[in-house]
């Protein structure tokens, strides 16, 4: 890889410790990929749940924390990915005083860094909206599929240890989306149904998703008659991302950029009213009693924080249920400021702030709570919570409160 | 004589250890219990499975960016798999392995999960790109 003199200074140690070892940790990723030199970015964003960090993680930021000041504080504005677990409703979700010890060391950590503690997977929505061709560095794959598709900016999936040295260097590896070669589309899908709701945009992105299965493949999907909203785009984006691994998506007319086919001759692949019907059947359990609702991944806007007072207003959740609704601290602070935490309380409902339910001990949580049985409007989620032992059911907000007020799908 | 298999140039150290094969993916978050050590989802095809200390042949990382944190910490709780041997892998995967010191090595000429069987001895050189299995003649 090619490196300016500032770089060369980096590695030689002349930046101090943490930017060496970011440089050496970026000089090495970007070799696998290669990557013909490292591009400067306006942002980073880390993700570091203390589940993901483990103690050996923990000892990792404090370690680098507790560097002189001038050597560690990084160099371009650094966001936080949702944390482990919130402070204020912790001890009714189940989570430990391990797990809360963990997680005060972490953020302690990553304040001496210089970060900004925003916990949030919805930056894109809360705290600033990228711009085409912005290159970042972003730390959640909701994140990044809505920044390079929606507004056309550039970022690859960034893990924890690669944001944290781009904040410190001020910079990533120039490979994958930050190339126009790789921003082509690679497979083409003809949409012949409208979603009607987050749940099936969220299945529609399952679909495309599973049918692309690799980082490496980009879909362009037409057939869209109605622009889908941001929230919309947010649930379709994040289950591509999850089921398909896939960082860029095209819609012609809706998303950023103007799709360049790879190859002229690629196929289309009609998805349909009966797949969609069929991905959300493939998770339904009717007649099961239901122990968690989860409305969370990504956090929920303000809108749908709305949508779901809404639908809960004169209405009890069920004693034998949990119902959890999980958003960003600014959206809480504004939901607080508005009223809709307190109806979503008053019904039973519990909101935390800066989490995201399954970056936050989703596994030791079913097992100190007793759950099992999930639902949630979350096709991410969905895909996720089945390897910490979960049974999860996607159906629309509205009948997702439903099965929160009756306990049974 | 070992079958010698080429790919790109991948991270972590040179090692030597046995093959579990499976046309399936990988996600530590989403496939993994990682207290047990074993494949948890139970949709994988390896569900029920141990991952320690075994050199996994997969096709492609999948899902978030949880791994990359992951795998330094199962490393130092020393119940995490020896290597990674995939088709292709996502950023989260490299970096994962690359912060953790785990050996990976991607971008083979043909299908790595059909090339090499699940109980196969390999021996992993990062540096340079090239598999061998050692217990099994062309």
């Amino acid at each position: 890889m090619r490196l300016n003199d500032e770089e060369r200074a980096m590695l030689a140690g002349e930046s101090g410790e943490p930017r060496r070892w970011a440089i050496a940790h970026q000089i090495a990723i970007g070799e696998f990929f290669d990557a013909p030199d490292l591009v400067p970015v306006s942002q980073a964003h880390i993700m570091a749940d203390t589940e993901s960090l483990g103690e050996a993680g923990v000892e990792f930021l404090e370690r680098l924390a507790a560097l002189p000041d001038g050597e560690r504080r990084v160099r371009v504005p650094t966001l936080t990915d949702p944390r482990g677990l919130d402070f204020s409703v912790y001890k009714r979700l189940g989570h430990s005083e391990a797990m809360a010890a963990l997680e005060a060391r972490t953020i302690a950590a990553l304040k001496s860094f210089g970060v900004l503690m925003t916990d949030t997977c919805i930056n894109y929505q809360t705290i600033m909206p990228f711009v085409r061709g912005e290159h970042l560095a972003m730390g959640d794959t909701g994140v990044v599929i809505y920044s390079n598709s929606v507004f056309g900016a550039r970022s690859n999936f960034e893990g924890g240890p690669s944001a944290l040295a781009a904040g410190l260097t001020g910079r990533t590896p120039r490979y994958g989306y930050h190339l126009d070669e790789f921003r082509r589309a690679t497979r083409r899908f003809r949409l012949a149904a409208a979603p009607c709701n987050l749940a099936e945009w969220g299945a529609l992105g399952g679909i495309v998703g599973r049918a692309c299965g690799s980082y490496w493949e980009v879909p362009l999907i037409e057939g869209i008659e109605i622009v889908p909203g941001s929230d919309a785009l947010k649930h379709f984006g994040a289950a591509l991302a999850s089921y398909g691994s896939v960082a860029l998506f095209h819609m012609p007319g809706i998303t950023a950029e103007e799709a360049v086919l790879a190859d002229p001759a690629i196929p289309g692949i009609a998805i349909g009213r009966a797949d969609i019907d069929a991905f959300l059947a493939s998770y339904a359990a009717p007649g099961d009693a239901v122990d968690v609702v989860v409305f969370a991944a990504p956090q929920l806007s303000l809108v749908e924080m709305a949508g779901v007072a809404d639908a809960l207003d004169g209405r009890r959740v069920n004693p034998r249920t949990t119902l959890l609704v999980a958003t960003s601290p600014e959206i809480k602070h504004a939901a607080d400021r508005m009223g809709l935490t307190q109806r979503i309380e008053a019904a039973g409902g519990v909101v935390a702030a800066g989490l995201c339910f399954y970056q936050s001990y989703a596994g030791e949580l079913a097992e100190a709570n007793g759950w099992r049985r999930l639902v949630t409007n979350s096709a991410k989620l969905v895909n996720i919570i089945g390897g910490y032992g979960y049974r999860p059911t996607l159906m629309s907000l509205e009948n997702c409160i439903e099965a929160a007020v009756t306990g049974r799908m | 004589m070992p079958i010698i298999l080429r790919c790109h140039p991948g991270v972590g150290p040179a090692v030597e250890g046995v093959a579990l094969v499976a046309r399936d993916n990988f996600s530590a978050r989403y496939d993994l219990d990682r207290k047990k050590g074993v494949f948890s989802r139970p949709s994988h095809i390896l569900a029920g499975q141990s991952y320690n200390n075994r050199i996994l042949v997969l096709d492609t990382a999948k899902g978030g960016v949880a791994t990359a944190w992951m795998l330094h910490e199962m490393k130092a709780r020393g119940i995490v798999p020896l290597a990674f041997v995939f088709n292709r892998v996502n950023p989260i995967l490299a970096q994962g392995a690359a912060f953790g010191a785990v050996t990976l090595v991607d971008r083979f000429d043909g299908d790595v999960t059909e090339m090499i069987r699940t109980g196969d001895r390999l021996r992993i050189d990062p540096a340079v790109g090239v598999v061998a299995i050692v217990d099994r003649d062309r």
